[in-house]
């Protein structure tokens, strides 16, 4: 087929010619001849395969950078191998005996014979640190059994075991180790919402004094949500008048508004700490004021307070950027019309300019709401003890404690809290109405 | 022009891959402060002497990269700095090769290594870096006479004025029970029990509204130098740089303070591992390490190395009386029990973080 053929075929146009030309034909040809509906569809086919061509890389990044991570995690916050691939005979007695099975020889035999393989292969802390995740304190007891067991338990093993640790005679560390002979566990998921499983195997809470992550998640979802709502009232009226200002004036006004945006997150935050700290630059301007005396300097930092106001200066720029892009859409002449058919100025405010910054006030909420769900660096170093945010735990599991599993189970909790409002806000709002920019 | 470009680029990658790949040594360290001095006392002399390039390469947290490099079969690193207590996981995780202490320089009295290293310093599969330490600094302007104990640190009615206490359960819970009268040696022991966690929260409990938490190292010193605190617990090098550096006013409390190690390791796997061990070697002299407190007021692991460590890079001040090591400053020290931390670690952060927001 020649170039100028091929063209041909590929023209939809050429089909009508054909026709014409060909009378009466009761199936549409192209041209040169083939069925229309097959030449139609290989030129589609071939238009979509080159489309996709274009969005491939896209595609591929979309999924290494954000599929992929986030499936691991997922995965990982319940599936722990550590103690199932470390201490396979074990497990496998687990796996015949029912729960409630009396710790026999063959048990105590398999346990000696896996704690000797662990110690020499130094996987004897993944298994100790998988254990200490469900029994606290139990870590160094794998480890130091484990430095007695490379030379080998003589039977019968209960009494060598007990004569290396008495501890191993505890029945929750059993049950434990039942627990995690199985990969896939739900344990980090009932940390995460602190709850435990007590003796019988039932889940309870963890005693009052440990309970954190649901005050956590609960604080972090009501900061979240006032952080929104300030970022709102502080934004809607600097975002109109950037929208209804003259050009040279708005665009002084923009570069206010985007040089903080601009500017790294730690300077900012650093420059809130100047600002607020009790010797700060505002509490000695209510000094010098009189309207507190220099002991009743006001304590605006290190505490929930500091927070909020960092957080909320941090994210103004996500909530005026949609609402400006939207409200310069705007057609003046709506609020005219309002006004001229009666309307008061706060009547053609409320029922004809509010609903139109609709899309951009949820798309700013949203985003806003978003980010401060997951905001990390700004309440660790303003949050003091009261300030701190989920994000601070699941940090500390990532680079403290290195219990990758809790941290992955609080994370999808976070994520999975961040899908439930995002559905709620699709059914309230729509996510149709939604607009960037 | 592009394509010279991308000449140019394909030169310069293929470049610093042969470097990192080949023949030369990659540093990981947290950076700041500490990198820099590793880089001017340990570094640049190795590569001096032995003609091994090596590389400094910062990041916040190396034991997590390491972590992350071995279980994903890539590593890159050749050698990381941790912490005391990342060496015990990490070495009993398997992700870090055993360290040989035949292959350590001697001491410079020609003791062995094993002799020579403080007790912690050695451990199968790290060697330590240096010593630091975790303190009590205050602002000398803000009291008549000067604190001289843990204890003044609760004092709030002869000492009075906000206090900074890192936000970690770790040295706060330790330091906790060295105010309320326990001995160095029994802290841990105490800690073990139900009834000595109690007793370090209900400590800490007495002058928790006039605590400041800190988060970061800098920040001690910050908050010191602003007169948000009068006092603070703050890490023994960074409140060294404000005295030193910056000429402030402040002071230290040697007694209670808790020692702290940082500690060369090998991932698991690493690449190019004799120039690895060659600089491990080399950083194992008690010479190179007297040198380290050149630059930052970390002590040396080694006790040979404590009598020849001299002045600050200034040429002026006289380090042995900022370092941890130096013997009398070591007297009442706690030397941090990182396997306790290890085992209660997860256990005891979820109750400080629970009493914290309470």
């Amino acid at each position: 087929m020649t170039k100028d053929a091929m063209q041909t075929a590929l023209d939809p146009h050429a089909a009508v010619v054909s026709e014409a030309s060909g009378g009466a034909a009761t199936l549409l040809t192209t041209a040169d001849g083939q069925p229309l509906a097959r030449a139609l569809a290989r030129s589609s086919a071939r238009a979509r395969r080159r489309a996709f061509l274009l969005v491939a890389p896209l595609l591929l990044f979309v999924v290494i950078t954000f599929v992929i991570p986030i499936g691991q995690m997922l995965h990982r916050s319940m599936y722990n191998a550590g103690f199932a691939d470390n201490m396979p005979q074990v497990s496998a007695w687990f796996q015949d005996n029912p729960p409630g099975t009396p710790i026999d020889d063959t048990a105590w035999g398999a346990l000696a014979a896996d704690l000797k393989a662990a110690a020499e292969n130094r996987t004897i802390g993944i298994v100790g640190t998988r254990i200490n995740y469900d029994v606290p304190g139990t870590r160094s007891l794998f480890t130091s059994t484990g430095r007695k067991a490379r030379d080998g338990f003589e039977p019968p093993y209960r009494d060598a075991l007990l004569a290396a640790d008495a501890k191993w005679d505890n029945p929750t560390l059993w049950r434990a180790m039942r627990s995690a002979s199985s990969a896939y566990t739900a344990n980090f998921y009932l940390a995460a919402l602190d709850r435990t499983r007590d003796d019988e195997g039932s889940v309870t809470m963890v005693p009052e004094r440990q309970q954190v992550y649901v005050m956590l998640f609960k604080r972090t979802l009501g900061l979240s949500l006032l952080i929104t709502g300030m970022t709102f009232l502080l934004g809607f009226p600097i975002a109109h008048l950037l929208a209804t200002l003259p050009m040279r004036k708005s665009n002084l006004l923009m570069i206010l508004v985007l040089l903080p945006f601009w500017t790294s997150l730690l300077v900012r935050t650093t420059a809130w700490m100047v600002l607020l700290q009790q010797q700060g630059v505002l509490n000695d301007i209510f000094v010098w004021l009189g309207i507190v005396g220099p002991d009743g300097r006001l304590q605006m930092i290190y505490n929930r307070t500091g927070t909020i106001i960092a957080m909320t200066h941090i994210l103004l720029p996500f909530m005026i950027l949609p609402l400006y892009s939207v409200m310069r859409t705007i057609n003046p002449s709506y609020v005219r019309a309002a006004r001229s058919l009666g309307a008061t100025s706060w009547t053609a405010f409320r029922r004809v300019y509010f609903p139109q910054t609709l899309p951009g006030l949820g798309a700013g909420a949203l985003l806003v709401f978003i980010l401060a769900v997951g905001y990390y660096i700004t309440p660790a170093l303003v949050g003091g003890s009261t300030g701190q945010l989920i994000s601070n735990m699941i940090a500390m599991h990532m680079t403290e404690t290195l219990n990758w599993s809790m941290a992955a189970a609080l994370a999808a909790l976070l994520l999975g809290g961040v899908l439930v409002l995002y559905w709620v806000y699709d059914r309230l709002v729509g996510i149709d109405n939604l607009k960037l920019g | 022009m592009t394509k010279r470009l991308i000449a140019g680029t394909a030169l310069a990658l293929m470049a610093a891959t042969a470097v990192s790949a080949q023949d030369g040594i990659t540093i990981t360290t947290y950076g700041g402060a500490f990198g820099e001095a590793l880089n001017e006392s340990l570094a640049k002399p190795f590569t001096a002497e032995t003609g091994i390039p090596a590389m400094m390469v910062d990041n916040s947290d190396p034991p997590a990269k390491l972590k992350a490099e071995v279980e994903a079969g890539n590593v890159t690193g050749n050698v990381f700095d941790v912490e005391q207590s990342d060496v015990i996981r990490l070495c009993d995780e398997g992700l870090i090769e055993p360290i040989d202490p035949a292959m350590l320089a001697p001491g410079a009295d020609g003791s062995t290594a094993e002799d020579d290293y403080l007790p912690q310093a050695l451990h199968e599969c790290a060697t330590a870096i240096m010593v630091w330490a975790t303190v009590i600094a205050y602002d000398v302007g803000a009291f008549d006479t000067a604190p001289a104990k843990v204890a003044d640190f609760f004092d709030l009615e002869n000492f009075p004025g906000k206090r900074g206490i890192i936000k970690r359960p770790k040295y706060a819970l330790e330091f906790a029970l060295l105010g309320d009268g326990v001995a160095p040696d029994e802290v841990y022991d105490v800690l073990s029990t139900p009834e000595g966690v109690d007793r370090a929260f209900a400590k800490l409990e007495s002058i928790k509204d006039q605590v400041v938490w800190w988060e970061a190292g800098a920040q001690a010193p910050q908050l010191l130098a602003d007169g948000e605190v009068a006092m603070t617990l703050a890490y023994n090098g960074r409140i060294f740089d404000a005295m030193v550096g910056e000429g402030k006013n402040f002071g230290f409390v040697w007694d209670g303070a808790n020692l702290d190690m940082d500690y060369w390791v090998i991932p698991k796997g690493a690449p190019n591992m004799e120039a690895a061990q060659k600089f491990i070697a080399f950083a194992s002299d008690p010479a190179r390490q007297a040198d380290l407190s050149k630059y930052i007021a970390y002590g040396p692991p080694r006790k040979s190395a404590a009598p020849s460590v001299g002045t600050y890079k200034d040429g002026t001040t006289e380090m042995a009386p900022y370092l941890p090591t130096t013997p009398e400053n070591a007297e009442s020290a706690l030397v941090n029990d990182a396997g306790f931390w290890a085992d209660h670690g997860t256990e005891l952060t979820e109750r400080f973080n629970a009493w914290l927001a309470g």
